[in-house]
């Protein structure tokens, strides 16, 4: 009853995102048309709601004669993983995609705050076509309520590998990210058809993409972190197309992040803005193509159906079909106003556009090259990290040494001696630890320029943090209180850039890793540590059995115990990973337990691995997703402020 | 005159950036995709030390040590089957007779050796390359589409 309960929403929820769509779009300068469109808008985010409460409950209640839940979940699961099933599973994430899409339109349709009214109306039109269209591919192409006819007595489980805390808030946070990007689309293709696209529009849209990004920041980084510490392979970033489809929007986010900041501030860069929310979402759409389609070889690709695949690529064809034609029709009408010189913030506002849209450019390239050529008959190939190290790298690097610039400058016109002097002190940090990472490194270049940008963007954001608590009279507490939101949220960001930019540089290019054989009481000398394996045990885990094998780790500061496991799920025939990790100042170490070594007297393989500053790149992440979330409060402060 | 000389320069030194990141990317293209091959085509497509991933799928009861501690099996694409040498530890997913990508070099008269191996997360699948081997041959058993 609850499934055809929770269907029913669904399909309700269809017919008034149609309603939402054809009300919004032509409401034009109609009042009650608008009306109409907003409280569709909220009706069809409700049903949604109810919908994806149907489809939990279904989930914890183990009701196995709905088939996704058959698939997707098990008696035993714990409770907060049979909740987390609801959207660990293709099915069950494509509605939750639909109920992300609907709540945003509904909440489009209850803010329009200083917009136009047909430049709003028309956003909320536009959400509900979108949400229309996902809707259709859930409903059609992957129903979650669809029954089994006869209902199994269990459930298959989940895959063990995704239960877990980090894998349970990882694919909300992305969708709130990928969907998020289809707000700022919408007011795109709604400025576009109103053939306006002013401050108060670009006012409208920021928050949106920063609420997209934010998300997607701290859901890339889950998912990283996740990466990191179960699949016990010691990285945390493997340049897989899933990964790539996931980077791609969050760099078109971080670049409408900043132009729209130009839009609203000066009124120019509109129509590129436009055209970022446009790219963006389609790379959101095709993030979703790639990962449920299955057309690239990939680590995480889950659902793989060449029609659904093909669906999304008709989804998408659509929306950037649709926005691109817009976009050559309308955009040169645009008008442009105020120029800038080419020493400014607004230029170096786009430099940060023009670089991150190149990088994602690239990604985009090295993620489809391998399609291309197989279509085009030349054999299976794959673009391994490699490529995008020696391509997105550099590219990061040339924005990163910009960076610091940025925020020195003032809007219109600039003066770059005076910023380069402020910075100076950071330049010559920068050096030195240029100078010194050279000269401890064996000369390696590459590494060493990476952690002289990582303090050059740390430093950087210091000194302008510092440069204006110097404005101004009065006590220095005094002055840190009264620093706007804004200042703290850009800063966080930057800063926070820098930071993961040393955890990545560090972790890449200095790790250690050795494979080594030790039996209960052996120990291994490793990165500066004695690591000892004391007892190897078996565990009952609530769903799972487990092999764990406890260790010391000695250091001149003392000992430490540190544990490692593999665990083993009654619903699958793999073992996962669950890897024992001690974090020092230094950086990770990180311990991953294998296999009993055969005829090894007892002996189990064990992988060390040393990941040094590989903190920071995840503290990095947390801080530039801070910034985020600041600049929201900032934007919500000030619009308070002013009613 | 001003205005113009600054919007050439800004438009110079986005084409510079632009060519740039393209030849990167095309040089990048060239150095680094590794090709995939199946067992019967390792020989014929892929040049002693060239860095290839060979994927099928791992012979029953061929996974030993040999004297250096590192694994040894064979791989098979159900034609041809090529001897893999492995130093490092076998991944989780790692299983006789499942599909597996290794990427490395071969030399003739050597195993190949492997510098990675891959298995997949999920105990069904199979590389999709496997299965197209397979299929080649005429030998897949699996569903519909890998």
């Amino acid at each position: 009853m609850i499934a055809e309960i929770g269907a029913f929403a669904a399909a309700l929820a269809l017919a008034l995102s149609f309603a939402q769509g054809a009300l919004g779009i032509f409401a034009a300068t109609n009042e009650t048309r608008g009306a109409a469109a907003a409280a569709t808008a909220q009706a069809a985010g409700f049903a949604c709601l109810v919908a994806f409460a149907c489809l939990i409950t279904l989930f914890v209640q183990s009701d196995f004669s709905v088939a996704s839940v058959a698939a997707n979940s098990h008696v035993d699961k714990p409770l907060i993983y049979k909740i987390a099933g609801t959207w660990g599973n293709h099915e069950g994430s494509m509605l939750l995609w639909c109920l992300v899409s609907a709540v945003f339109g509904a909440v489009l349709g209850s803010t329009r705050g200083g917009q136009s009214f047909g430049l709003w109306s028309r956003a909320v039109g536009v959400q509900g076509w979108v949400t229309a269209g996902a809707l259709i591919y859930t409903l059609f192409l992957s129903n979650p309520f669809a029954r089994l006819d006869p209902a199994p007595m269990s459930g298959s489980g989940l895959n063990p590998l995704l239960q877990d805390p980090a894998l349970a808030a990882h694919p909300p946070l992305l969708y709130l990210g990928y969907v998020g990007m289809s707000v700022p689309f919408s007011l795109a293709i709604a400025a576009l058809l109103e053939g306006r696209a002013d401050q108060s529009w670009a006012k409208a849209l920021r928050p949106w993409t920063l609420i997209a990004w934010t998300c997607l920041t701290l859901g890339i980084g889950l998912g990283s972190y996740w990466a990191y510490y179960e699949l016990g392979w010691g990285g945390w970033w493997f340049w897989d197309p899933v990964e790539n489809a996931s980077f791609m929007p969050w760099l078109v986010a971080a670049a409408l992040v900043h132009s729209a900041i130009v839009t609203e501030r000066r009124g120019s860069l509109a129509s590129w803005t436009i055209l970022l929310a446009i790219m963006g979402f389609g790379l959101a759409l095709l993030g979703t193509f790639l990962v449920r389609s299955g057309v690239l070889t990939s680590v995480h690709a889950f659902a793989v159906d060449p029609q659904r695949g093909m669906a999304v690529l008709v989804m998408l064809s659509v929306a950037l079909g649709v926005g691109f034609a817009l976009y050559a029709w309308r955009a040169p009408k645009l008008a442009t106003p105020s120029g800038f010189a080419a020493v400014s913030r607004e230029s170096m506002l786009v430099w940060n556009n023009f670089g991150l849209a190149v990088a994602a450019g690239v990604v985009l390239i090295g993620t489809l090259y391998p399609l291309l050529v197989e279509a085009a008959g030349g054999g299976l190939i794959s673009v391994g990290p490699p490529f995008f190290n020696m391509t997105v790298a550099p590219l990061l690097a040339v924005l990163f040494l910009l960076l610091p610039l940025g925020p020195m400058l003032t809007w219109r016109v600039g003066d770059m001696r005076s910023a380069f002097l402020k910075l100076a002190p950071a330049a010559v940090l920068a050096v030195l630890t240029l100078a010194i990472a050279l000269f401890n490194t064996q000369w390696r270049a590459a590494p060493a320029l990476g952690l002289a940008l990582g303090v050059w963007l740390i430093i950087g954001g210091l000194i302008y943090l510092w440069n204006r608590l110097q404005r101004g009279a009065g006590r220095l507490t005094a002055k840190i209180a009264l620093l706007p939101l804004a200042v703290w949220s850009m800063s966080l960001a930057h800063i926070g850039a820098g930071v993961l930019t040393l955890g990545a540089v560090a972790e890449t290019g200095f790790r250690t890793e050795r494979a080594v054989e030790l039996a209960p009481g052996e120990g291994v000398a490793f990165a500066g540590r004695r690591v000892t394996l004391i007892e190897v045990g078996e565990i009952e885990g609530p769903n799972y059995a487990a092999t764990r094998a406890n260790f010391r780790v000695d250091t001149t500061s003392g000992a430490q115990p540190l544990a490692a496991e593999r665990r083993y799920f009654t619903t699958s025939p793999m073992p996962t990973t669950e890897v024992g990790i001690l974090s020092a100042i230094d950086g990770d170490l990180y311990v991953a337990l294998g296999e009993r070594v055969r005829d090894g007297n007892g002996a189990w393989g064990v992988r060390l691995y040393h990941n040094p500053l590989a903190h920071f790149i995840f503290i990095g992440v947390v801080m530039m997703a801070l910034g985020g979330a600041l600049s929201l409060l900032a934007i919500a402060r000030r619009r308070k402020a002013a009613t | 005159m001003r205005r113009r000389n600054q919007r050439l320069m800004i438009i110079g030194v986005a084409g510079a950036v632009l060519v740039l990141a393209a030849t990167l990317t095309f040089a990048g293209l060239r150095s680094s995709v590794v090709y995939f091959v199946a067992p019967s085509e390792l020989t014929e497509k892929a040049d002693p030390g060239q860095r290839v991933r060979l994927g099928g799928l791992v012979v029953e009861g061929t996974l030993r040590r040999d004297d250096a501690g590192a694994n040894v099996f064979s791989v098979t694409d159900g034609a041809v089957q090529v001897e893999v040498r492995y130093a490092g530890q076998l991944p989780d997913l790692f299983r006789e007779g499942q599909g597996v990508v290794c990427e490395g070099t071969w030399v003739p008269g050597q195993p190949f050796s492997a510098e990675r191996v891959l298995a997949k997360h999920d105990e069904n699948y199979m590389p999709r390359e496997v299965a197209e081997a397979l299929k080649q041959r005429g030998e897949w058993k699996g569903g519909a589409t890998p």
